[in-house]
């Protein structure tokens, strides 16, 4: 690992108070920020945005040091690591700025907007060792982690097809413009909604070798699509199938889930129950049909704010810090793979129209 | 306040164990008088206290309630604010400004010019309760002795430091609506230290509390010595951990923790209600 920014020993860093800075104070941001703040031996030292009304309110009610360029931030504050969560498009050039300065970065999803950018922070992070994480929290769910543990350990036998579905109510109607709206800013239900389901089904079985077709709808929006389908190829012949639509009301908030069938068993997963029929008894599965609940598969965390995996994934990436480790989950290397799909999609798409 | 307290997730397709049973939920309470129809049971066997989020349906609700006087005389409302989806909806989409002119229509800031909004809000205090008034407007005229804060915004909060916030939450629901400010939390010892930390003396906590740990930040032992030693007075929610523990040994449990005050409960059919309410009641020595 490269040097230290502050120069000094691992034992000296896995005992201090990690300093924190956020760029983006959002939804997400203030998220992270809440969660770093309050997990043992860290603090938020900075946050950055452009909105001049979330500055003064954090500065006069929470003491904090604000900025509004990122840069500034991170040379004038002493920083172990920052957390991007601002607009997709404006990821690149921050966290590229970050690792140059020798801070660990964890970014939201997606990384960028092009494999190309992703592939080029991945790559400048492994170079300056510095600890790379992306927000696919959805990795941090009990019920996906041991549906992705029964598949690696070949309890049902070998993949032969994927189906991961998301559909939540984002865009019900024609609504006002912001990031979210704009293509080029990493707004649309591709970039910013189908990733996660993208990214779950690498984590459970490894991302396809091909795609061969794709759909991306406009429903509601303008300028982007509310929804996206795709058919993918694995290796080893294994197919898959993607449907994501953000425009549908039918659930309260978004809903996401995976069927995997294979030659000995299947599986069906969703955030809270999984569902597993076992060709053959494995560990506590009999043969036949068993139910698991996120009861009894979530690990428990020291801070709750809006869903365990939340926390998880920042703790690891803090622990990660102070190990001096950098193989964790959702590394940037791994995001590049989810953006890679991303990108055949969008391909695919333009193809078929 | 009362020992046993209804709460609300069935009604609204939230469910921590099944997104199937969520789903089957929404579809069975999308007419509101299939809610109104479990809350009177609920009340018919003497449960008074309806325990509910600021839902957008809650309106539909208080509205028969107001229009029945004499059949809900004693029915109290403790409103948890906010719905935090409706928020958070808002603010991916239009941002944080324009989601507080969306939802304080009616309140003071119609009456501001569009260019002193910024001003008003700069004080959180000034807005919080611009908030907290557009979220009471549905409950007009009712009884609502206790009003809480959503886990996730008292979450956010302590996670933030932004610990004199509940204190004046406390002084503007007393002072305006002559309550007691109740915080729902995932974080329960937290929130004491932080409630203490600013003065709100003997709060009304409502935390998930089960035999199995589910959702108890800190672990069940802090959590129990909490219970025990702290000034509060705590309601339990997520008894059965959705589901997770069977009844009879779930309320044993909680049952026994020394210095719980209340538990809160979602059912849907008037056997469930009763069952519970019979397990509490026995648990506890309470007479019918």
């Amino acid at each position: 690992m490269a040097n230290d920014r502050w120069n000094e020993s691992q034992s000296e860093r896995a005992s201090r108070l990690m300093r924190i800075g956020i760029v983006g104070a959002g939804k997400m941001g203030l998220s992270h920020y809440a969660i770093a703040n309050a997990l043992p031996n860290a603090s938020v030292a900075a946050v950055c945005d452009t909105s001049r009304y979330i500055l003064s309110v954090l500065r006069k009610y929470a003491g904090i040091e604000t900025h509004t360029s990122y840069e500034e931030m991170i040379d004038q504050t002493r920083l172990d690591c920052i957390f991007i969560a601002t607009p997709t498009s404006m990821h690149f050039e921050c966290a590229k700025h970050a690792l140059e300065r020798d801070l660990h970065v964890f970014v939201e999803k997606p990384l960028t907007l092009s494999a190309s950018e992703s592939r080029t922070l991945a790559d400048l992070a492994a170079q300056r060792g510095r600890v790379n994480m992306v927000g696919f929290h959805n990795r941090y769910i009990g019920t996906f982690r041991e549906a992705r543990r029964l598949l690696e350990a070949g309890a049902l036998g070998r993949v032969t097809s994927i189906h991961g579905s998301a559909i939540g109510p984002v865009v019900v109607k024609q609504q006002a413009s912001t990031w979210r709206s704009r293509k080029a800013e990493g707004g649309g239900c591709l970039h910013d909604y189908a990733c996660h389901v993208v990214d779950l089904m690498n984590f459970l079985v490894g991302p396809p070798t091909k795609v061969f077709k794709a759909r991306m709808q406009s429903i509601f929006s303008r300028n982007v699509e509310d929804a996206v389908s795709a058919e993918f190829e694995y290796r080893g012949g294994a197919v898959g199938t993607l449907e994501t639509n953000w425009s549908d009301d039918s659930v309260r908030k978004m809903t996401t889930k995976i069927n995997i069938q294979c030659t000995n068993g299947e599986l069906a997963v969703d955030r809270q129950e999984l569902k597993v029929r076992c060709g053959t008894a494995f560990d506590v599965y009999q043969e036949g049909w068993n139910t698991r609940w996120i009861t009894d598969l979530q690990e428990g965390v020291a801070f709750y704010l809006r869903g365990e995996e939340y926390t998880a994934q920042v703790a690891a990436f803090l622990s990660s810090i102070r190990s001096g480790s950098v193989v964790h989950e959702n590394s940037f290397a791994s995001a590049y793979e989810t953006d890679r799909v991303l990108d055949l999609i969008a391909r695919a798409d333009q193809a078929a129209a | 306040m009362d020992r046993i307290l209804f709460g609300d997730n069935q009604f609204f397709g939230v469910n921590h164990m099944s997104e199937e049973k969520a789903r089957q939920q929404l579809v069975r309470f999308k007419e509101t008088s299939s809610i109104i129809r479990v809350l009177d049971d609920a009340y018919d066997m003497g449960i008074r206290t309806f325990m509910c989020t600021t839902h957008d349906r809650i309106g539909e609700i208080c509205d028969h309630m107001r229009a029945n006087p004499a059949r809900y005389r004693d029915f109290v409302y403790y409103p948890c604010m906010p719905y935090a989806h409706k928020y958070a909806n808002s603010v991916s989409q239009v941002g944080v400004l324009e989601t507080i002119q969306r939802f304080s229509t009616g309140g003071v800031i119609n009456t501001l010019v569009r260019g002193a909004v910024g001003a008003v809000t700069q004080d959180i205090y000034a807005l919080m309760t611009l908030l907290i008034d557009a979220e009471m407007k549905r409950f007009e005229g009712l009884n609502t002795p206790v009003i809480f804060i959503q886990n996730v915004v008292t979450d956010l909060l302590l996670g933030l430091r932004l610990h004199p916030v509940f204190a004046e939450f406390a002084r503007y629901v007393q002072e305006r609506y002559h309550a007691e400010p109740g915080f729902i939390t995932m974080n329960l010892p937290l929130l004491l230290g932080a409630l203490e930390e600013v003065g709100v003396k003997n709060p009304i906590v409502c935390a998930n509390i089960n035999k199995i740990g589910f959702r108890m930040c800190g672990g069940i032992e802090a959590y129990v010595e909490a219970l025990r030693n702290r000034r509060c007075r705590p309601i339990a929610m997520s008894v059965f951990a959705s589901g997770a523990i069977a009844p009879a040994q779930a309320i044993e449990w909680v049952c026994k923790l020394e210095g719980l005050q209340s538990i809160v409960f979602g059912a849907s059919s008037p056997a469930n209600i009763r069952h519970t309410k019979t397990l509490i009641e026995n648990a506890w020595g309470l007479s019918n």
